[in-house]
């Protein structure tokens, strides 16, 4: 019998996917695990697996086309069945999700009874393949609790089933989110082209081609990539339900960035990838944390308590290609370890970020972040906190700056490389003094940088 | 095994076709380690200096419950006249008692050698020594003369009793629960400092079977680490049975003459006290077994006995860098002090260590971890005591059922003990469960599993416990938490 396949939840906020490629035609065969598309997930591109098997009848959705989870993607069936009455049914309920390039997503999954949806991959873990939540009786009431939509929740338990430690990350989070308002189809662009294997250091998507000023003409709506999406919603909860407050220091990076040149000498001739300023940038943030771990807390979920980590996962924010935002790959343990470690770390994961390959479990989670926008010659800027995160450091460039010092009870002013970092804290966790303590922390690894390598 | 798992050992599998990992240590944590790691195929040698299956097969967990089962039909016997049971010339042969102790022991010890076999797990016997190799390289694990390598090193070399000064044990007199388990004759009496599980065990066990029993404990409660509420219901069932139990007490001078032990001890009311008896059991507590292995040349950092690890087992160094390949499990890393501890510890190490995906790979959570001691009544317990749930700050609904009232504790004439449970008000979350009673050991097993699994008080509410059963009381004490309690 034919069945509908729907879109997957492949990354744990999606509320919708664009079906960014299709990689089996219609009349293929496809067996369990085949990878019938690719989707552009809010976060990344990703692999959209089959469990069943059969022969892919249909393509609903066209490449480039958004479709809303649950919502229908595809017909898979016997080869030469009639699916004719299927199709029916589904432009009978609601607007033939097939017919514009990019509609508004159809209201809810239109199922019709005789079409049950083709189960969904395993780990689009809410909806189990009977169709059933899999949630702890736990979870589902502290979702009602705190108001947690759980329809939107993958799971971290067993088999992916949504446990506690889900709705209270969820809940931190913030509310659930307003599905986008203007989702208006663009002509002119055409749709994003998709990178369909990981190494790919060249921009992964072409750099739009600015239309020439063109004086009265009229504005032009752009649909944004489901990430800006996510990120613009996320950006908003947390500027208006994080009380920001700002503290910034100066470092002399003389000793730093001699040290880095050592280090880099020394790898050069290994033949080894070199260390940039930003890693051990991330390692003295991580060891500024662990002398001040009572600055690496989130505030919970219910906002009466705060969550103290004692693992020090850093969040590095690496700038996609022009347009596409940015993603915050996340160092486990950077206190841990090497500054080589975490180099080699932040690359790959910079690299497959960049070409939207990284996995959910690689971009959440992280305790404390980190901005670095020194390489654009920006002295100096304030960033807003990723929650449940508690607080960021922005990184201005180093430069040659004079500096008073005195000496021999004499001022004198001499060059030092220095550097400006900014640390945005939440006061509802941290005050003012505990985020000095732990900016000073970070300024004493960075101009004592042997606190770094021993 | 299954596929998945071939897949996901490659990760941890040694390139040169050699070892990939050294157990050191084969008790609970140590050969359950090396037989999950077999599974996940890779190539494990352990080490063990003495037996295989570690003081939980031959000097704690199962010995002692082997003595403690006769204890137990002992002194139904003795009280059988309730439920008809009349006899006369009922004695305890000792002797008997240790001899059928032993030999669980060592059928226990066979038992891992066969699992071993079975899982094709080569095993040494002999002390092993580390030494640092190659930087990014394991160490070296020195074995007898011999030097052996391997790609991850597993440190699961448990813990043994901690010596007091002043109560140095001399294995005669002044007893370890070694000495203690296996003593030549029955003394007459016995003196334990210490009331923690093995303490409190020993009492039970030489109480019930005749001979004279004083317990000494510092802290102001015995079983410290339980429930207050448990502790104090469980000191007035023991101080029936028969046992003189000083808490909040201090020993301040112990001395040995010819045929007894003398002890000096101050009580709770500050009063100066003196107490004889045949012998002196010290169950202060345990250490580490962290020393003799060369873990202070590595660097190891070593706190108190235990040594550091990060949440994967790896052993870390005193600027909490990590180790190569060097991890440690169970007992010698810290408390709860538990052989189930250490082998779900052993389980979740080698599996990160042979590559599972982070997502199927078993984690430990002491939150959920149970406890128990096994006098009678047992106590089992899991999750926070009510003054660790008050000190959280989150509203509670507490719970109590005596099986005083449960039929089947009238029944079998085990009316000893309640069932508390400690819920979050709001959620129903199961934030602790405390069992006083028969066999509760078993018993906390049900809310362990609902804590486990995110089921909260309403659950149990709906779920039929057949009746009569010892079970039924954990469900009349969650209808006592809802103030829905039928038979109370």
């Amino acid at each position: 019998m034919a069945t509908l396949i729907v879109m997957p939840r492949l990354s744990p906020t999606m509320e919708e996917g664009v079906l960014a490629k299709w990689v089996k035609s219609e009349g293929d065969r496809v067996a369990p695990g085949d990878i019938i598309a690719e989707v552009e997930t809010d976060k990344a591109n990703m692999d959209f697996p089959l469990e069943d098997e059969g022969v892919l009848l249909k393509q609903l959705a066209r490449p480039g086309e958004t479709v809303k989870l649950g919502a229908p993607v595809g017909i898979l069936g016997d080869k030469g069945e009639d699916i004719a009455g299927l199709l029916a049914s589904l432009t009978g309920g609601s607007p033939a999700p097939s017919s514009a390039p990019a509609p508004a997503a159809p209201a809810a999954a239109p199922v019709s009874p005789a079409a049950a949806p083709v189960s969904a991959p395993p780990m689009a873990a809410a909806p189990s393949p009977t169709g059933r939540l899999l949630i702890s009786p736990l979870a589902r009431r502290l979702a009602d609790d705190l108001g947690v939509d759980v329809r939107s929740l993958s799971g971290s338990g067993p088999g992916g089933r949504i446990i506690k430690r889900d709705i209270e990350q969820a809940a931190a989070r913030g509310p659930a989110p307003v599905p986008p308002a203007h989702t208006l189809p663009v002509s002119a662009a055409p749709a994003a082209p998709v990178v369909t294997l990981a190494p790919a250091p060249a921009p992964v998507q072409p750099a739009p081609v600015l239309p020439a000023s063109m004086p009265g003409a009229p504005d032009e709506t752009v649909s944004l990539p489901m990430i800006r999406r996510t990120a613009a919603k996320r950006l908003v909860e947390a500027k208006q339900r994080v009380p920001h407050f700002y503290l910034t220091s100066d470092a002399t990076v003389d000793a730093l960035l001699d040290l880095r040149e050592q280090i880099n000498a020394s790898l050069a001739a290994a033949g080894g990838e070199k260390i940039s300023v930003n890693d051990l940038i991330i390692k003295a943030l991580a060891r500024a944390l662990r002398v001040v771990p009572a600055a690496n807390m989130s505030i919970a979920p219910d906002g009466q308590s705060a969550i103290l980590h004692h693992r020090i996962d850093i969040s590095v924010a690496v700038a996609l290609a022009e347009g596409d935002g940015l993603i915050t790959p996340v160092v486990r343990g950077a206190d841990q370890k090497s500054v080589g470690a975490i180099s080699a770390e932040v690359r790959e994961l910079a690299t497959r970020g960049r070409a939207k390959r990284l996995r959910p479990e690689e971009y959440t989670g992280g305790t404390f972040s980190i901005s670095n926008l020194g390489m654009y010659g920006i002295r100096e800027f304030l960033a807003i906190v990723n929650p449940p995160e508690s607080g960021i450091l922005a990184v201005g460039k180093a430069e040659k700056r004079p500096v008073v010092i005195e000496k021999d009870g004499k001022d004198e002013i001499r060059i030092q490389r220095r550097m400006t970092l900014t640390l945005s804290c939440d006061h509802r966790v941290i005050d003012g003094a505990l985020g000095a303590r732990l900016l000073a922390e970070v300024v004493k690894g960075l101009e004592h940088p042997f606190l770094l390598v021993i | 095994m299954i596929a998945s798992d071939k897949k996901e050992a490659e990760a941890g599998k040694s390139a040169d076709g050699g070892l990939d990992l050294i157990v050191i240590g084969g008790g609970p944590g140590g050969y359950v380690a090396a037989i999950r790691a077999s599974q996940l195929g890779l190539r494990v040698l352990v080490v063990e200096k003495e037996h295989l299956g570690g003081i939980c097969a031959n000097w704690g967990c199962i010995p002692t419950k082997a003595l403690l089962k006769s204890a137990e039909v002992f002194a139904s016997l003795k009280h059988g006249a309730e439920l008809g049971i009349e006899t006369t010339g009922l004695k305890f042969s000792y002797p008997k008692a240790i001899a059928h102790s032993r030999k669980i022991a060592e059928n226990q010890q066979k038992g891992v050698g066969f699992l071993f076999k079975k899982n094709k797990i080569d095993w040494i016997r002999g002390t092993a020594t580390l030494k640092a190799s190659e930087p990014g390289q394991s160490p070296t694990v020195e074995v007898a003369g011999k030097t052996l390598r391997a790609k991850h090193v597993l440190l699961a070399t448990g813990a043994r009793p901690r010596v007091l000064p002043g109560l140095e044990p001399d294995g005669k007199q002044l007893l370890t629960y070694f000495e203690a388990m296996n003593l030549p004759a029955q003394p007459a009496s016995l003196c334990i400092v210490g009331a923690g599980a093995i303490g409190v065990e020993f009492a039970y066990f030489y109480n019930a079977i005749g001979t004279r029993v004083t317990l000494i404990e510092a802290l102001p409660t015995i079983l410290p680490v339980e429930d207050a509420e448990i502790s104090a219901a469980l000191k007035k069932i023991l101080t029936d049975q028969g046992i003189a139990i000083h808490t909040g007490a201090k020993v301040t001078e112990v001395k040995k003459a010819a045929s007894e032990v003398e002890v000096r001890f101050t009580s709770a009311q500050g009063h100066a006290l003196t107490l004889r008896a045949e012998r002196l059991l010290s169950a202060v507590g345990v250490r580490g077994n962290s020393d003799g292995l060369g873990l202070e040349a590595l660097g190891a950092d070593i706190a108190r006995t235990f040594v550091r690890t990060d949440d994967r087992y790896r052993v870390l160094d005193a600027s909490g860098q990590v180790l190569t390949g060097l991890y440690a499990i169970g007992d010698v890393i810290g408390g709860p002090l538990l052989a189930h501890k250490a082998s779900a510890e052993g389980i979740s190490c080698v599996e990160a260590l042979a590559g599972v995906a982070e997502a199927a790979r078993r984690k430990v959570d002491l939150t959920t971890m149970p406890g128990a001691t096994f006098c009678r009544p047992e106590v089992g317990s899991m999750g926070l005591t009510e003054e660790k749930a008050r000190a959280t700050g989150r509203s509670l609904r507490i719970g109590r059922f005596p099986f005083k009232i449960s039929g089947k504790g009238q029944a079998t004439a085990e009316t000893d003990g309640l069932v508390k449970v400690i819920l979050d008000e709001k959620s129903g979350e199961i934030l602790g469960a405390h069992i006083l009673g028969g066999t509760a050991s078993d018993l906390i097993a049900t809310l362990t599993l609902a804590r486990q699994a995110e089921l909260t008080g309403h659950e149990i509410l709906h779920t039929v416990f057949a009746h009569p059963t010892f079970a039924e009381v954990i469900k009349g004490a969650v209808e006592a938490a809802y103030g829905e309690a039928i038979d109370l």
